[in-house]
């Protein structure tokens, strides 16, 4: 019992040309990847593009135990095939001036030939006509729609958005360092853009545009698979539909277009439909059942949590893992409350539209109870199997977090606004409660639902959460020399060690890369060589350390790691 | 005895004065940080009246985005 995990975070940024605002938001996503890919040749470090392999992905998987037919799943559940671009798509990235094509003022600006006028027409379509145009997969081509980072992340572009999908930590604090690095590598592009192009493309770590449109922040959790699944969605239902009052994002406006006037907790709440389900991007679930561990099948389950809200907060993103981990230790080891809420979809939006904290919800038992109430209940039951297990005393971050649980809902309890420097919702209310006390504004004033945008917007000298953490209003965990860090480093416990350092080193020989595998091409060797990482805690700097120590060529390293994945497995 | 006693009451108002003054002190203190947060606060609302989006109405009309996950 404990908060250490294998675990990862998981970033869908918000994009915007403010220049361009009828531009293909795919396109612009391509644009940050593909930016970083400088920003990393620039730097003299790996190149960038490794292929994603897309060999174990199975996102019509059910962790219920069965398969969704292709034919009938939405195609945005179809993760495991790439996005391919249009050739149209694929110029409009790379070949043609973006400052001509982003020049809506002025199309005489624009390169004259028809074909170029043709791109232009594309670049503010919508939709591509077709994603199986000519012109094929951007990956035989010079623009990349995925890279796999030298610290084990992933940065790709998912649907309309580009995601930053951090390394396999072993632990909450962790989880928030790897995380904020993925922030970094977001600013990164955008100022490679800006320095590059003279035009902006700015990313925004928010979960809605407000009009009716949402994309996700996920968390991924290792399980046993001998955890039954009901057992996990019985367990998490109430505490998902609670754990917003300690690290929700704050939105304004209610409805998932917002259009209702007011404040409200979680970025998220307004767009769940189901408990439980395998989409993430229709009929949103609360619990995800996606099924797709990326790590030996029949000893794990990857736990792929859709509801919540994306961090800036350091400590909100820690709690939000923190707290979720010891939940997913009581779930398995049968100690989770029986605290099941009579209709938990409806709970998360009431719960949501209450920033005083008093909503009653009500439970399949009768009972009626706060969301500061669960959360104690949930906390509690943690605090006394820590207590049983000794882990409390045993590991300091497991500690801490229930010191900070506690604290934080004695807090919430106490004076809302007390907690302003660690929950990200409290923040944003707090400032904007103070904005419009100094102004005069009503909540459905234009300026506050700027503030409410411009709270997330990544850039130091724009983005409102970042002028807050500037003046040390905000705490924080790690710092900004860490984070530094981990852009280009991998956490040394886990799998993403190997993925990460062979990259930097083995660069050349690196063809193709996913959570659980590495292929390597080996000169003069016929075909190429997948080495398999079907266990997420193996490849550690502990395991294989010593190999990037020992000066190897690529053939000697890979038989070796080959020799010592075999062993470990 | 009675002067010890005087003196003892003496030194109860000394201390019973000092009291007032560092309660006087603190009241004092308080209040100059209450004005010192107040100071911040006005800061940093100035900041944000010159960072946000000068065009706020049309900043928030073009953020439009595409379903994600």
């Amino acid at each position: 019992m404990s908060v250490n995990r294998v675990m990862g975070l998981e970033t869908e940024y918000g994009v915007l040309a403010p220049g361009a605002p009828r531009a293909n938001s795919t396109v612009l996503s391509a644009r940050i990847v593909n930016a970083y890919a400088d920003v990393v040749r620039a730097g003299g470090g790996q190149l960038a593009g490794t292929p994603w392999d897309y060999s174990d992905e199975s996102p019509l998987l059910d962790a219920r135990g069965w398969r969704v037919r292709r034919s009938e799943a939405d195609p945005t559940q179809l993760t495991d095939a790439p996005r391919e671009l249009t050739a149209e798509e694929i110029a409009l990235i790379d070949a043609v001036p973006q400052n001509a094509l982003y020049d809506d003022e002025a199309p005489a600006a624009r390169p004259s030939s028809r074909a170029v006028d043709h791109l232009g027409d594309a670049l503010y379509r919508e939709e591509p006509e077709s994603a199986n145009d000519a012109g094929g997969r951007l990956e035989g081509e010079h623009v990349v729609m995925n890279m796999v980072l030298g610290n084990g992340a992933r940065l790709y572009v998912d649907h309309a958005h580009p995601e930053y999908s951090s390394p396999e930590v072993t632990n909450p604090l962790d989880a928030v360092l790897w995380d904020q690095a993925g922030d970094r590598v977001a600013l990164a592009a955008m100022e490679q853009i800006a320095a590059e192009h003279g035009d902006e493309v700015l990313l925004y770590k928010n979960n809605t545009d407000n009009k009716g449109v949402s994309y996700g922040a996920h968390e991924n959790y290792l399980m046993p698979r001998a955890v039954a699944f009901d057992a996990i969605s019985a367990g998490l239902l109430p505490f998902f539909a609670t754990r917003q009052i300690i690290c929700g994002a704050g939105r304004v406006g209610l409805g998932i277009a917002g259009t209702e006037t007011g404040f409200q907790i979680s970025q998220r709440a307004d767009f769940f439909e189901a408990e439980v389900g395998l989409e993430t991007t229709i009929r949103r679930p609360l619990v995800n059942t996606r099924d797709e561990p990326h790590a030996e099948w029949g000893k794990y389950r990857r736990l792929h949590v859709i509801a919540g809200d994306a961090n800036l907060g350091q400590v909100s993103t820690y709690l939000r893992v923190g707290t979720t981990a010891l939940v997913l230790s009581l779930i398995e080891s049968g100690r989770a409350p029986a605290v099941a809420l009579a209709d938990p979809v409806a709970a998360v939006a009431r719960i949501s539209h209450d920033p005083g904290l008093r909503t009653v919800v009500e439970l399949a038992d009768g009972r009626r109870l706060t969301a500061l109430e669960i959360q104690e209940i949930y906390l509690d039951a943690a605090t006394a199997w820590c207590a049983e297990t000794g882990s409390a005393t045993a590991d300091p971050q497991t500690a801490d977090v229930l010191k900070r649980w506690r604290a934080t809902l004695d807090g919430l309890r106490r004076d809302v606004s007390s907690m302003a420097s660690t929950v990200d919702w409290v923040a944003k209310h707090h400032l904007m409660n103070q904005y419009r006390d100094r102004h005069g504004l009503a909540w459905d004033d234009p300026r506050i639902a700027a503030m409410d945008l411009q709270w997330a917007d990544l850039r130091p000298e724009k983005g409102l959460f970042r002028r807050l953490e500037a003046r040390g209003r905000v705490e924080r965990l790690v710092t900004e020399e860490r984070i530094a860090r981990a852009v280009v480093v991998p956490p040394e416990d886990t799998r993403a060690y190997v993925r990460g350092r062979a990259l930097e080193r083995y660069r050349r020989h690196v063809v193709g890369a996913n959570w659980d595998s590495v292929v390597f091409a080996v000169p003069g060797r016929r075909g190429v060589k997948r080495i398999p990482l079907l266990e997420p805690g193996a490849g550690t700097r502990r395991d294989i350390g010593a190999l990037f120590d020992a000066q190897l060529d690529v053939a000697e390293f890979v038989d070796q790691l080959a020799a010592s994945v075999d062993t470990s497995a | 005895m009675a002067q010890e006693q005087r003196q003892s009451q003496q030194q109860q108002g000394a201390s019973r004065e000092q009291t007032a003054q560092e309660a006087l002190q603190a009241e004092k203190s308080t209040s100059a940080q209450q004005q010192a947060q107040l100071n911040e606060v006005d800061d940093l609302l100035d900041e944000i009246d010159g960072v946000l989006e000068t065009n706020a109405e049309e900043f928030v009309r073009g953020f439009v985005q595409k379903g994600g996950q």
